[in-house]
């Protein structure tokens, strides 16, 4: 297998090219720009054919050509981002919702506003109950892997796909990554066989309005393929291993964990950061290691459980959470951990492309383990900044925009009054 | 592992000559790890990227705040940017620049680091015909740090650009390479 020094946006759309997809609707937002771009180009220079690309007028049309096409058994791929997959959240429904294999890379940005470019998951955690399986990478190796995976699974399960890989962070780092031949993708990735067509020789009708004789039924099976997904996530990771020689995917994987008094649980590139911290931690004698969530949906209830249960405490990292809650990966941890007696902190780390530095991991696992943390942290979070802006708050009705105020209190340029 | 931070303007290429040194270690069987500093890039702007080589795997993905290694495209930024933020004593600076460290007013805060100079806009205008410094001062890095060969900053160019580019920049790296030699053997021989 080629070994090659290059962009991961690059090493997900090489790859992507090589599972064959027959239709690829897209439009461009950072920072997935280049995975399609990309695509596009191979697609133009017929290194990927037969494939229709299709320039499309907006995210929702993206799904939406992407809906029709999976209908009429086409092997079909986008990408998008951010407020990119808020646009097309009606049709991602669909999508689920019909059982339809499409396989989409979020290249994971923030959520505005404030508007912001930069890598958190905001983004994919909206879609969390979207109805789409949802797996993460760790690095651009997997990030490419887990496109071959996705639609083995996709197809095998008649469930969407979402590979989700930190913009900028993974998307624009140029790294090494172990390509995978054509003909290695082509012996794991059989031709697609749709369990439902739209074909005018044999016609059907497909999205059937379904009152409530038979809605909650449907929908349970949507929840039940999920939970078949639990069994053939690791399979086919299994198998890929077996094909390509290499470890990607799964449903997680542990680090250093087995006899670890401090467990840190986190999804995506943050890992790699995680684990160096850990290996200084551990030559200091520190009882300490991490659980890598690579599917987030399904949940894998069972395998979190047995992964975490000789925990003395759990740090969730996670780079979005529930406003008004807390975190989202904690509450799923909680649930997985319920009645055994591990403590669970969340921690909110690295929105909005705030970097996580190992500085800023080895203080947080220090205060852990002295449970010196409340259920709820912030990382490196600029109280001061906070508390002024509320004094302003407090002292003047007109107090003006947030984001605004606090831009000028930092000292960068916002548009206001001058 | 060895840690490098490109400073440099929206347009001369920093992105590249990140990714650039990051192939060089590549082609040297080394790990690299090249990333750009993610802002909305433009034209002129003030542009950061980074590379990490090291012999083993590269897992860390915080952005490097204590470079070994510095390179400024751009000499104007040295007022507008805080550049030299987090250099590690002793670390290898080189700036893009025909002048002096006295004429830039570095003469004396070069104590703490090693510094030197090259006329990459110069040799690239020269030898590329265009006034992109990003090849040459990789030639010029690798002749100050060793941190990867000539032959390898080359035979990267090679890859990355079409024939004539790369041939153009393939030379404004060597000749930077050679013009960095030459500071060095002086400073010997003053010494």
């Amino acid at each position: 297998m080629p070994l090659k020094q290059m962009e991961g946006s690059r090493a997900v759309a090489e790859t992507v090219a090589m599972c064959r997809p027959g239709v690829i609707p897209a439009y461009p937002i950072s920072p997935q720009t280049h995975i399609v771009e990309a695509l596009s180009e191979l697609v133009r220079t017929g290194d990927l054919a037969p494939c229709e690309y299709v320039n499309v007028e907006s995210e929702f049309a993206a799904m939406s050509v992407a809906i029709g096409a999976s209908a009429t058994g086409a092997r079909t791929y986008t990408a998008t981002a951010s407020q990119g997959l808020l646009f097309m959240v009606e049709a991602l429904y669909n999508a689920s919702g019909l059982g339809l294999p499409i396989v989409m890379t979020v290249a994971n940005r923030a959520i505005g506003a404030p508007i912001n470019i930069w890598n958190d998951h905001s983004d994919s955690m909206s879609q969390r109950d979207s109805g789409w399986l949802q797996l993460y990478a760790e690095t651009n190796q997997e990030a490419a892997d887990l496109h071959v995976q996705a639609f083995r699974l996709a197809e095998q399960l008649s469930l969407p796909v979402m590979v989700c890989m930190d913009g900028f962070i993974l998307t624009h780092a140029f790294e090494r990554v172990e390509l995978p031949t054509q003909e290695q993708v082509d012996a794991f990735l059989p031709a697609f066989e749709p369990r439902q067509l739209l074909d005018p020789a044999e016609p059907v009708s497909i999205g059937a309005m379904v009152g409530p004789e038979a809605f909650t039924e449907v929908r349970y099976l949507m929840h039940a393929k999920q939970m078949m997904a639990l069994d053939a996530i690791p399979a086919v990771a299994a198998e890929f291993t077996a094909a390509f020689g290499r470890e990607s995917g799964g449903l997680l994987r542990s680090y250093r964990a087995e006899d670890a008094e401090t467990i840190v649980v986190a999804l995506g590139s943050v890992l790699g950061t995680i684990e160096d911290v850990i290996d200084e931690l551990r030559d200091d004698g520190v009882s300490i290691g991490a659980v890598a969530v690579k599917c987030f949906r399904p949940w894998p209830y069972d395998e979190i459980r047995a992964a975490l249960t000789g925990a003395k405490r759990v740090v969730v990292i996670e780079k979005a959470f529930a406003v008004g809650a807390g975190g989202i990966v904690g509450q799923n941890v909680r649930l997985a951990l319920s009645g055994l007696t591990p403590r669970v902190y969340d921690v909110v780390a690295g929105l909005g492309g705030r970097p996580i530095t190992k500085a800023s991991l080895r203080r947080l696992f220090g205060e852990a383990r002295a449970d010196a943390l409340g259920r709820l942290t912030f990382l490196d979070l600029d109280t001061d900044l906070v508390a002024r802006e509320l004094e302003r708050m407090g002292a003047d009705r007109r107090s003006g925009p947030h984001a605004e105020n606090m831009l000028r209190d930092v000292g960068t340029v916002a548009a206001g009054p001058v | 592992m060895f840690q490098v931070r490109i400073h440099g303007r929206g347009g001369q290429g920093v992105v590249t000559a990140a990714e650039l040194l990051a192939l060089a270690a590549f082609l040297e069987e080394r790990h690299a790890q090249a990333f750009p500093s993610f802002g909305s890039e433009r034209t002129g702007a003030p542009v950061v990227a980074f590379c990490r080589i090291d012999d083993r795997e590269i897992r860390v993905r915080e952005p490097i705040m204590e470079p070994d290694g510095l390179i400024v495209q751009d000499p104007t930024l040295l007022h507008q940017v805080d550049v030299f933020g987090g250099m590690k004593p002793g670390g290898s600076i080189l700036i893009n620049t025909g002048r002096s460290l006295a004429e830039l007013g570095l003469a004396e805060f070069a104590g703490g680091f090693k510094v030197l100079t090259v006329p990459a806009t110069e040799l690239a205008r020269e030898h590329v015909g265009r006034p992109l410094p990003n090849a040459a001062l990789l030639g010029g890095f690798a002749a100050m740090t060793g941190a990867v060969a000539l032959d390898s900053v080359t035979t990267a160019i090679s890859a990355r650009f079409p024939d004539a580019v790369a041939r153009g920049n393939a030379a404004a790296a060597t000749a930077a390479h050679a013009h960095v030699l030459r500071q060095l053997e002086g400073e010997r021989d003053a010494a």
